[in-house]
């Protein structure tokens, strides 16, 4: 039997989405359910004084409306931080309480403080309108710049600063400072941006009244840990009373991996009316409440010799958390960020401090990239930076910092396993004919336009682990991961995986794996995942983890099947253990033409006996049954790593953009399925790309989203975007068997800088901030035609 | 309340409904057609598109009431006799999707590009899928699926 | 959204009979039903024009071209006529938002609302268009009055657009990279009578601009339009485009108008 393992399977998955039998949370209705509408601050900083719902209790189809006194009363927990960071000077960080609907105050647009429960959706949309909140209105500190000498948004928390995180070495930072011969410095904003995932945030909840069992169908990226959140801090319910099911996903990027107010709210207030309830977000909801990404200003400086080595690297970070600290909120600016700033160069000496900041925003989580896209960029700028001051080419100076032995420990933190970045921007070179760059340039000159080349070359931290290390660096829970394999007596095999799918075809590509480890044809392997009823515990998907972690685990707990299979077979063949091989689902004993299937193995392990004799095929002290379970945790994180080129060509005229050209060489280890590999890539360079040329979520000053429809938040459409050029290198992962790295947020990490670089670049090295809009650019082409007039 | 009657994929459905239900409304709740998806309220996404009288419409921003007397084709009804529409198969070989969410739509779109144009170049794909958001597939697999369903039909 | 009566109106004096100044006649729905939805407008009675069959199709004379007010965008788009008469009309039509919106979107429902970045409003000044509603004819010039303004009555039903055929004409805007409407669209239409430049998403309202106009009467070239200053005082200015970006993009698209013309 050929390998699956590196082919290009079609998704198992595809069928039902194809033909509208997708099962997304907003599909699922429940006899006698009521609908949701929560009631929201409309001011980004308040103080309640009075939530008045007598009106609206005697509204038409009214079930019951609840505030946040009963969430209080109910002594229900609310939201939390997942990551415990310390700061320079060895304090705790400092975290608001969070809770589920506000009784007190408010503290962004959005902020939910009440729900209606009616019998439809008018009559609770209806309802909520009568609602009467009386607010007292504060002044909002909604731009993070000025945040730390702001008004102090939540009691307690001086400066609204977090903390204050120092991970590097001032001190030999300054020496490799002093030993420069050019320090490059570089101002820069990672702009905010918004996930939207194209299915809107839902929930759908079930309260059983006999077996007091809440179900809680939701949009989430990780029920396992939604579930013990709400059970632990929210006080929900138990586990064992809590099941929390997240059906088909449509898209997280890393905004759902949140426990959210809507889920606790729904799931408490359905025990209390006992009737279901199903609650589903406008996208307007969506924009002003899902978690945000990104949002720095950083001031980073490079030092460096004249001949282009790299002497050391400073990062003066200040980060948004947006209004409260959520599940990787505190994380995602510290150790997912600052040990990856040094980019894929020997750094001698580097820090990064970061201070993160409340503001009256949306809060601030993971994004597709989650740090790294933020790290590549600051570092990926500067190297330009710095090319074009000292007048090297940009390729030339990434090739002179490379590392070329590996294991690579760089500075911060990490111990790189393997890689080779020589080989990924070589291929990178060639693919993208950089050579012939000069030429095309000329000729878009001739056609009045400027065109630029960008170059990025990024490794990425992913696939977090072990947890014994990031527990210790404040992590809450442990980011190994679960898997199970359950053989049936006929032999097909069903495969529990404690990861998520919400796009990133689970169900085909860890099939492939199961296939290839048990021999047993793909068609008769189904994998199961996201609903904590089924499967065991697991820590869900993002991170780029669900392969590197989740699917080690499926590799292990089909070895121990194989195992166990082979002590089976070893005595139904009468032959000892160390004899049996197996290869293709067979176990053959060695030297003979003896064998079993491992599905007749399995059958005899269920039916272990034969009529008139007494006689088992399982060896002594075997148990009956072919499952088996693991829990996976690796010794290091993944590293996959690549370089991207792009070029892009601009209409001075109007300051319009066009991405002319992009090319993606990425080291992803051993790939799986290209043709799923090929498609996280592409997804992921569309954000990127997104945030370099489109998207900025944007607050005025009263902490207003002005930003909050697609009529506002340019979202990257098919008509913005060139078909990408994808080439692969391969180094395979030492830390886990099949060798493989994380592939799903390289794209968005690599593709913001790598166009940035390009119009800079096409504009002859002026600075402009992200994203590079039409308006933006077109000063820039401006001023330029100016300095250049007058240089002439 | 208005009583309307529509034929929705070969089948004459009568129902009764309130005067603003949304096309996209009738189909999800009163039909049980949840492949026709709602992204967003401001008529961009296109993740609802469908087919009335046989072309593509939004059905979030269509009133079921003034649809009376049509026609109308969902992604449920796209497949004949369990065989996959060559842009379904396109869709599945090039790996044109990812989360799911965006698809139905974004199928019904392309058959209808397909209905105006035999063969249509890279760029007027691309032009045409303008009112069909994905955030899953960069576009790229979906331009590829277009493209190798355009060689099929 | 709100709930309301919807009405299916058999012919215009139906139509107007049932309006009233808590209604709002629906044809495509483009801009009524979103707003509705979003719960920034809400009626008591909508008026369904759509079944009215005089109130659609194209109709090409000898000087003008006239469209029936529930005409299609894409109708507009794919017309022959309109293509062979004024190429630039079914561009722009060819243009409108998305293949989706411009099967349902008509060409009364995008004047009466008069978005200020919407496209057709341009071709109505730059066209010389009448608008002839159940009532009266109105010169395109008298019709748009300010920000989702026009002089259009409660019970007024647009029957039917009329364009006069130029010698030479174009349209060319900047979508706006969210939305897709216009941050700027110019209208550039050389008749026999004089030139018409007429400007949409500039400002909160389309308009003629008479000093690109009177320009290019002097010399129709691109070159000229550099010498023409315009103000960005009373242009809009939101997060996609200051008023100094658009100022200089109606340059910029006027040229790009008057060499496609």
């Amino acid at each position: 039997m050929a390998s699956l393992v590196g082919s290009r399977v079609e998704r198992k998955e595809d069928k039902r989405f194809l033909t509208g039998k997708g099962r997304y949370t907003s599909d699922i209705n429940i006899a006698n359910q009521t609908y949701a509408i929560f009631i929201r601050s409309p001011h980004a900083r308040a103080k309640i004084k009075k939530v008045d719902i007598s009106k609206a209790l005697k509204s038409s189809g009214v079930v019951d409306i609840l505030t946040g006194e009963h969430i209080a009363q109910d002594k229900i927990g609310g939201l939390i931080a997942g990551w415990a960071i310390r700061s320079e000077d060895g304090s705790e960080m400092k975290c608001p309480a969070n809770p589920p609907l506000a009784k007190d105050s408010v503290n962004f647009v959005g902020d939910p403080i009440a729900v209606v429960f009616a019998e439809t959706l008018d009559e609770a949309r209806a309802a909520a309108e009568l609602v009467k909140v009386d607010y007292k209105v504060l002044k909002a500190v909604s731009n993070l710049g000025e945040a730390m000498n702001s008004e102090t948004i939540h009691d307690g928390i001086d400066k609204n600063l977090c903390y204050d995180w120092l991970l590097g070495d001032r001190q030999k930072v300054k020496e490799a400072f002093e030993k420069a011969d050019k320090i490059i410095k570089l101002d820069i904003v990672n702009n905010r941006l918004i996930p939207n995932a194209m299915e809107p945030r839902a929930c759908v909840i079930d309260y059983n009244t006999a077996s007091e069992e809440i179900t809680c169908y939701t949009t989430s990226q990780n029920p396992h840990l939604s579930r013990l959140i709400m059970s632990a801090f929210g006080g929900v319910a138990p586990e064992n009373k809590l099941r929390v099911v997240a059906p088909d996903v449509g898209g997280g990027f890393g905004s759902k991996i949140n426990l959210y107010n809507e889920e606790i709210v729904c799931s408490w207030a359905s025990k209390k009316i006992e009737r279901p309830i199903k609650w589903v977000a406008e996208r307007t909801e969506s924009f002003l409440t899902d978690t945000h990404g990104r949002d720095h200003i950083t001031h980073a400086e490079l030092a460096v010799t004249n001949d282009g080595k790299f002497l050391g690297f400073k990062n003066e970070t200040i980060a948004n958390l947006g209004a409260y600290a959520r599940v990787f909120g505190t994380v995602t600016p510290t150790y997912l960020f600052g040990p990856c700033a040094t980019g894929v160069y020997i750094m001698p000496a580097a820090y990064s401090n970061v201070k993160a900041v409340y503001t009256n925003t949306a809060p601030v989580d993971a994004y597709r990239g989650a740090g790294r896209p933020e790290a590549t960029y600051t570092i990926e700028r500067l190297v330009d930076k710095a090319a074009m001051e000292l007048g090297m080419d940009p390729i030339e100076i990434r090739m002179k910092n490379f590392p070329t032995e590996f294991p690579f420990k760089q500075t911060l933190v990490h111990q790189i396993d393997s890689g080779d970045y020589v080989a990924g921007l070589n291929k990178a070179k060639e693919m993208a004919d950089y050579d012939g760059f000069a030429a095309r340039k000329k000729e878009s000159e001739s056609k009045g336009k400027l065109r630029g080349i960008g170059v990025t070359s990024y490794f990425e931290a992913c696939g977090i682990a072990p947890s014994p290390v990031v527990m210790m660096l404040g992590c809450g829970v442990g980011l190994w991961e679960s898997a199970e394999v359950r053989f049936n007596p006929t032999g097909q095999v069903t495969v529990y995986t404690g990861s998520h799918s919400h796009g990133q075809s689970h169900q085909t590509t860890f099939a492939q794996i199961a296939a290839d480890e048990l021999g047993v044809p793909i068609e008769n392997i189904d994998v199961v995942h996201g609903d904590t009823d089924k499967g065991t515990f697991g820590m869900g998907t993002y991170g780029s983890r669900s392969l590197t972690v989740g699917g080690i685990a499926i590799v292990n707990a089909c070895k121990k099947i194989v195992n166990k299979g082979k002590k089976i077979a070893a005595k139904m063949l009468e032959a000892s253990p160390d004899e049996v091989d197996f290869k293709n689902g067979e176990f053959v004993v060695a030297k003979s033409n003896k064998k079993k299937t491992i599905g007749e193995v399995a059958f005899a392990s269920y039916l272990p006996g034969v009529r008139d004799e007494v006689k088992s095929p399982l060896p002594e002290g075997e148990e009956p049954g072919l499952i088996e379970s693991s829990f996976f945790d690796p010794a290091n994180f993944s590293f996959p790593a690549g370089s991207h080129i792009c070029e892009v060509e601009i209409d001075p005229e109007t300051g319009h953009v066009k991405l002319d050209k992009y090319t993606a060489v990425d080291d992803f280890g051993t790939i799986v399925n290209p043709l799923i590999v090929e498609g996280q890539v592409h997804g992921g360079l569309a954000q990127g790309i997104g945030q370099a040329l489109y998207e900025n979520a944007q607050y005025d000053d009263s902490g207003q989203l002005i930003t909050a429809s697609y009529m506002d938040y340019t979202m990257p459409r098919a008509d913005d975007l060139p078909d990408f050029n994808l080439g692969f290198t391969c180094t395979k992962a030492t830390t886990n068997p099949l060798g493989v790295k994380g592939c799903g947020e390289a794209g968005t990490i690599a593709a913001t800088p790598t166009v940035m670089n390009a119009v800079i670049n096409a504009l002859d090295g002026k600075e402009i901030s992200l994203p590079a809009t039409a308006e933006k650019v077109w000063k820039a082409c401006k001023e330029m035609k100016k300095s250049n007039a007058k240089a002439a | 309340m208005k009583k309307v009657a529509l034929e929705v994929n070969g089948k004459k459905i009568t129902r009764e409904i309130s005067d603003h239900t949304t096309l996209s409304g009738l189909l999800r709740d009163k039909l049980n057609l949840t492949g026709t998806h709602i992204g967003c309220d401001t008529s961009q996404c296109g993740a609802c598109v469908v087919h009335v009288d046989g072309k593509s419409i939004k059905s979030c921003t269509a009133l079921a009431a003034d649809l009376d007397g049509s026609k109308v084709t969902t992604i449920e009804g796209l497949a004949t006799n369990g065989k996959l529409h060559p842009m379904q198969e396109a869709f599945k070989k090039m790996h044109g999707l990812q989360c799911g969410f965006c698809t139905p739509g974004m199928v019904m779109s392309a058959v209808d590009l397909l209905k105006n144009k035999k063969n249509p170049s890279d760029q007027e794909i691309r032009d045409w899928l303008e009112g069909n958001i994905c955030r899953c597939t960069g576009y790229h697999n979906i331009v590829a699926a277009v493209k190798e369903a355009a060689s099929k039909m | 959204m709100k709930t309301f009566n919807y009405h299916s109106a058999k012919d215009v004096k139906e139509a107007s009979k049932l309006a009233s100044s808590n209604s709002a006649f629906l044809a495509g729905g483009m801009t009524t039903i979103p707003s509705m939805k979003l719960g920034l407008a809400s009626y008591k009675d909508i008026i369904d024009i759509k079944r009215i069959k005089k109130l659609s199709g194209i109709k090409v004379s000898g000087k003008t071209v006239t469209i029936g007010a529930t005409t299609k965008h894409s109708e507009v788009a794919s017309s022959k006529d309109v293509k062979k008469a004024i190429p630039s009309l079914a561009a722009l039509a060819e243009g409108i938002g998305d293949p989706q919106v411009r099967n349902r979107g008509t060409i009364g429902g995008s004047i009466a609302n008069n978005d200020p970045a919407a496209d057709y409003p341009s071709a109505c000044i730059a066209l010389n268009a009448t608008i002839h509603t159940n009532n009266r004819s109105i010169d395109a010039e008298k019709f748009f009055r300010g920000m989702f303004e026009t002089c259009l009555k409660s019970t007024e039903v647009i029957e039917s657009i009329e364009f006069s055929i130029p010698q030479k004409s174009s349209y060319q805007k900047l979508p706006n990279p969210a939305s897709r409407y216009a941050i700027v669209g110019v209208y550039v239409a050389q008749h026999k009578t004089g030139i018409n430049v007429g400007v949409t998403g500039a400002k909160s309202c389309v308009y003629n601009d008479k000093d690109l106009a009177g320009a290019l009467t002097k010399n129709f070239s691109s070159s000229v339009i550099d010498s023409v200053k315009i103000s960005s005082s009373g242009m809009n200015s939101d997060i996609h485009a200051s008023s100094d970006y658009r100022a200089n993009m109606v340059k910029a698209f006027a040229k790009k108008a008057v060499d496609a013309c």
